[in-house]
């Protein structure tokens, strides 16, 4: 995972003037026991009313599923646009997945909220099962997911 | 070429799909389960509607209900927040308990589409179910080639028992297996994206819904208009989105549902790409389809049954072929040979030939008559070494070589020589050589020397033609073939039987067993209680060398090596080098012998009725045939002696025979008595109950003596000729075989 965030800090180095006001977020998600398969993982920015706003991370390489994670398909329209170079591979059961991506400041403290839509083949699917405000105050607090994620941290 | 393709495949990837299948056998039974466990209400009792007001009464907190494809009903829900899933009555919205999916079967399911390999092995898999399809179709074309056209294919099966069982299990699964591997290579091209499933086409979301209180779920209209037979998945409203509806799916579409007027918003209808993608993936997996699942199952755990039985077979059909050192492609030799073998033997002539023109600097090409190409492109010369079987039929070699001949392509730089092999005390003396080089001709290639025989085997006459051939090329040929003594293991006579001293056809019915082996294979084998003899069944033949002779004599078994003795019939020839040391053996006596497969010789597989007909020492095999036939299976047998004080030969076995149900009758004629018959004159006695049975297909097998045997084939020529039927046509479906000697 450290390759994948070196290789991202790349891309936000090079992509510098549209990243003038951003900052390296690392977001922790500790995956349950839920017994299945790779779980795919939209984990993604919206306004309070569930807007959605940008993707942080997609977990899942098939695109085919990607209309199982419903809110953020809905929202971003699977448009790889919207998450190029920020998605990787699924999680596994009990797994942990770190990565490091950039925010623009603008999001932080705004009344916007992180939220995970989460998938796993022939098991339902948890669309904004966790819901957490993007505050500094938020910061390093876990937030408890409803279906197979345990918790969400983010660490700025 | 088919056979070729239909070997290589299948031992190149049996294991995995011995994998595939059993995996896939065990799968096919969840969806039989799950129906098991389910309950499912007639169509038309009540709405989805119902169902979700049922389940309201017990989960406040419902967030998904769905419906699987065998009818259980899985709701999910939110408990205090706590999520869950339970099964659910559908009559009462009760829970049942909670669902826990098998982690057993996710595993077997992921070992079945990927070797756990993820997308490697889901390649792998996909290529797997093409390999079983190519499996399939050459199989079905191999099975309608070999019993004669699509109108036998349930017809009786011949060959040695693997190959036997290899058929004949594959005849009752293919349609199965092909099944799944059609759907099976469908699915992976859906994977790999190669082919649409119709998932891209989803109802837009509802831009405008109505404003208001949400109305109870029983009250909404477009739930209350779906049956739950047609029920799949409905998902409420996430608490707390004013935007929220609930979204529906059914058996015809998909849509979503205002939840305060109940409306149907954005449905959209499967199209046909979508419902046919449910379909072929239900006949995969059985899912909704539980009966098919487990027939799909039962097939697929016969693969490796059908792995076993087809290496089996390639094996020894291998070992069967002699081995031809250096030989050269078809299509890049100068020279051909082509071999008519029944027994092997003339296999070492060929090979000796084979060896002489290669020193003599020709590219040699050295193949069965059945294998025959379809050109010779560099071809100069075509040998033709052939044997002839029973009254003038081609050896087992051959059988295909003159339907075959008309369709290779005829080379006018070629030049044909056949050399036929015999035995001149036979009238039908090279009888096939002579069809062989006739056809040639007929089919315009050039004769470079006329028909040559061979009597019993001779090296001088060999060499002769050698002689011949080499100043055909221009060069010195030196043909010296000395016949190799085949491999023998040694037996001991523990009984005989003696019959017809008085009627100067003195006859003994032998026994023997195998003589211990040295050394570890012989302990192993007494260790594991076995008999100690090589694999034979009724019908196959001994090739027995007398001492200080390398040419072995043929005698058919009438005993199978399950039987534990190995026995033969034999009559003592005045001139009989071997029938005269097997007669002079006590108990204790070794003979040096050695086994000849002749798989085409026993009864066929099947209910239909069997008729034997013999006579003298012909009865041996047939004997044999009714000892096994403990399936009692109806079985009628014809035989003709010369005295039945003297040479009824199994008298007091056949007896027991027809007592227990082994046999059904027994029509025994005898020639040296007062008004005596020939076998012949008892079949035609019974011309009403011939015809019968033959015309509800019974099977004729016919061993003894030549002269014998042409006067039942005229007999039953004679008989059937009312009922349009003839011994060749017989002959032509597998029906009437003959052992003659």
């Amino acid at each position: 995972m450290n390759k994948t965030a070196a290789s991202l800090l790349l891309v936000g180095a090079l992509a510098l003037p549209a990243l003038a006001d951003a900052r390296p977020v690392t977001l922790t998600t500790q995956m349950k026991d839920y017994g299945g398969d790779g779980a795919y993982l939209a984990i993604y920015v919206t306004d309070a009313k569930g807007q959605y706003k940008k993707t942080l991370w997609v977990s899942g390489k098939k695109a085919k599923y990607y209309k199982n994670l419903r809110d953020w398909a809905r929202g971003s329209g699977m448009k790889a646009s919207e998450f190029d170079g920020v998605s990787g591979a699924s999680v596994g059961s009990g797994r942990t997945l770190k990565v490091t991506v950039e925010v623009a400041d603008a999001l932080i403290d705004a009344g916007y909220e992180i939220r995970v839509d989460s998938a796993v083949e022939d098991m339902r699917d948890h669309p904004g099962e966790v819901r957490a405000p993007l505050t500094t105050a938020g910061a390093g607090k876990p937030v408890a997911g409803r279906g197979y994620v345990k918790s969400l941290t983010y660490t700025m | 070429m088919m056979r070729q393709l239909h070997s290589l495949v299948g031992l190149v990837a049996a294991v995995l799909l011995v994998v595939l299948a059993i995996s896939g056998a065990i799968l096919s039974l969840d969806p039989a389960l799950d129906r098991l466990g389910a309950t499912v209400p007639a169509r038309g009792q009540f709405s989805v509607a119902t169902l979700a007001g049922r389940v309201a009464q017990h989960y406040p907190g419902a967030e998904q209900i769905q419906r699987t494809p065998s009818g259980t009903i899985l709701v999910y829900y939110d408990r205090d927040g706590q999520v869950g899933v339970d099964r659910v009555d559908p009559l009462t919205g009760q829970g049942i308990g909670p669902h826990v999916p098998s982690a057993f079967s996710r595993w077997l399911k992921n070992l079945h589409r990927s070797f756990l390999l993820d997308t490697p092995g889901r390649a792998a898999a996909g290529i797997l179910a093409l390999i079983m399809l190519m499996l399939a179709i050459s199989g079905i074309v191999l099975l309608v080639k070999r019993l004669g056209g699509w109108r036998h294919v349930a017809g009786p099966l011949r060959g040695t028992l693997v190959q036997r069982w290899h058929a004949y299990v594959g005849r009752i699964v293919v349609l199965g297996l092909l099944l799944s591997a059609l759907t099976g290579i469908y699915m992976s091209a859906v994977t790999f994206e190669f082919m649409p499933d119709g998932a891209q086409n989803d109802p837009d979301f509802p831009s405008v819904v109505a404003t208001g209180p949400a109305a109870a779920v029983t009250a909404l209209p477009a739930l209350q208009a779906v049956d739950l037979s047609d029920f799949r998945e409905l998902v409420y409203p996430y608490p707390g989105d004013a935007s929220a509806v609930y979204s529906l799916s059914t058996t015809q579409g998909d849509g979503y549902v205002d939840p305060v007027n109940g409306a149907l918003l954005s449905y959209l209808p499967h199209d046909g790409i979508g419902s046919t993608h449910e379909w072929i993936h239900r006949l995969h997996t059985g899912e909704g389809l539980w009966w098919l699942g487990l027939l799909l199952g039962l097939c697929a755990l016969s693969v490796p049954l059908m792995s076993v039985t087809g290496t089996l077979t390639w094996w020894q059909r291998r070992r069967s072929m002699p081995r031809i050192a250096g030989n050269s492609g078809a299509q890049a030799a100068d020279a051909i040979i082509l071999v008519g073998s029944e027994n092997n033997s003339t296999w070492g002539f060929a090979a000796t030939l084979h060896d002489a023109l290669t020193q003599a600097g020709l590219r040699v090409h050295t193949a069965a008559m059945n294998q025959l190409a379809s050109e010779y492109r560099q071809a100069k010369w075509l040998f033709v070494l052939t044997a002839t079987y029973g009254d003038g039929d081609p050896p087992s070699s051959a059988q295909r070589f003159l339907a075959r001949l008309p369709r290779l392509k005829v080379n006018p730089d070629t030049g044909f020589a056949v050399l036929g092999f015999g035995d001149r005390q036979f009238p039908q003396f090279c009888g096939f050589a002579r069809d062989a080089d006739a056809a040639l001709h007929a089919q315009g290639w050039h004769r470079s020397l006329d028909l040559e025989t061979i009597d019993r085997q001779s090296g001088q006459a060999f060499t002769r033609w050698g002689n011949a051939v080499g100043k055909l090329l221009g060069r010195d040929l030196s043909l010296l073939h000395t016949p190799v003594r085949p491999r023998t293991r040694s037996f001991e006579l523990i009984e005989r039987v003696d019959y017809g001293q008085e009627v100067q056809a003195p006859t003994s019915i032998l026994r023997f067993r195998a003589v211990a082996r040295e050394g570890v294979a012989g302990r192993l084998t007494r260790l594991l209680g076995g008999n100690g003899l090589p694999r034979f069944e009724v019908g196959d033949l001994v090739g027995i060398l007398p001492p200080g002779s390398a040419i072995p004599r043929f005698y058919s078994l009438a005993s199978k090596s399950g039987d534990g003795f190995l026995e033969i019939c034999v009559r003592k020839l005045p001139d009989g080098v071997c029938s005269q040391f097997l007669h002079g053996l006590d108990v204790g006596g070794r003979i040096d012998a050695f086994i000849q497969l002749h798989p085409d010789f026993r009864p066929a597989s099947g209910k239909a009725a069997v008729i034997l007909i013999g006579s003298g020492t012909g009865i041996g095999p047939l004997a044999g045939f009714i000892r096994n036939n403990t399936g009692k299976h109806p079985m009628y047998l014809y035989w003709g002696g010369r005295d039945p004080a003297s040479d009824f030969l199994y008298e007091p076995e056949l007896g027991a025979y027809l007592a227990d149900g082994r046999l059904t009758a027994l029509h025994a004629a005898f020639s040296r008595v007062k008004d005596g018959a020939y076998v012949q004159d008892k079949v035609l006695g019974d011309a009403p109950q011939m015809r019968e049975l033959i015309a509800a297909g019974a099977q004729v097998l016919v061993c003894g003596s030549r002269g014998m045997a042409k006067g039942i084939a005229q007999a039953l020529d004679e008989i059937l000729a009312t009922v349009g039927l003839d011994v060749q046509t017989l002959k032509k479906q597998g029906r009437y075989r003959e052992d003659v000697f």
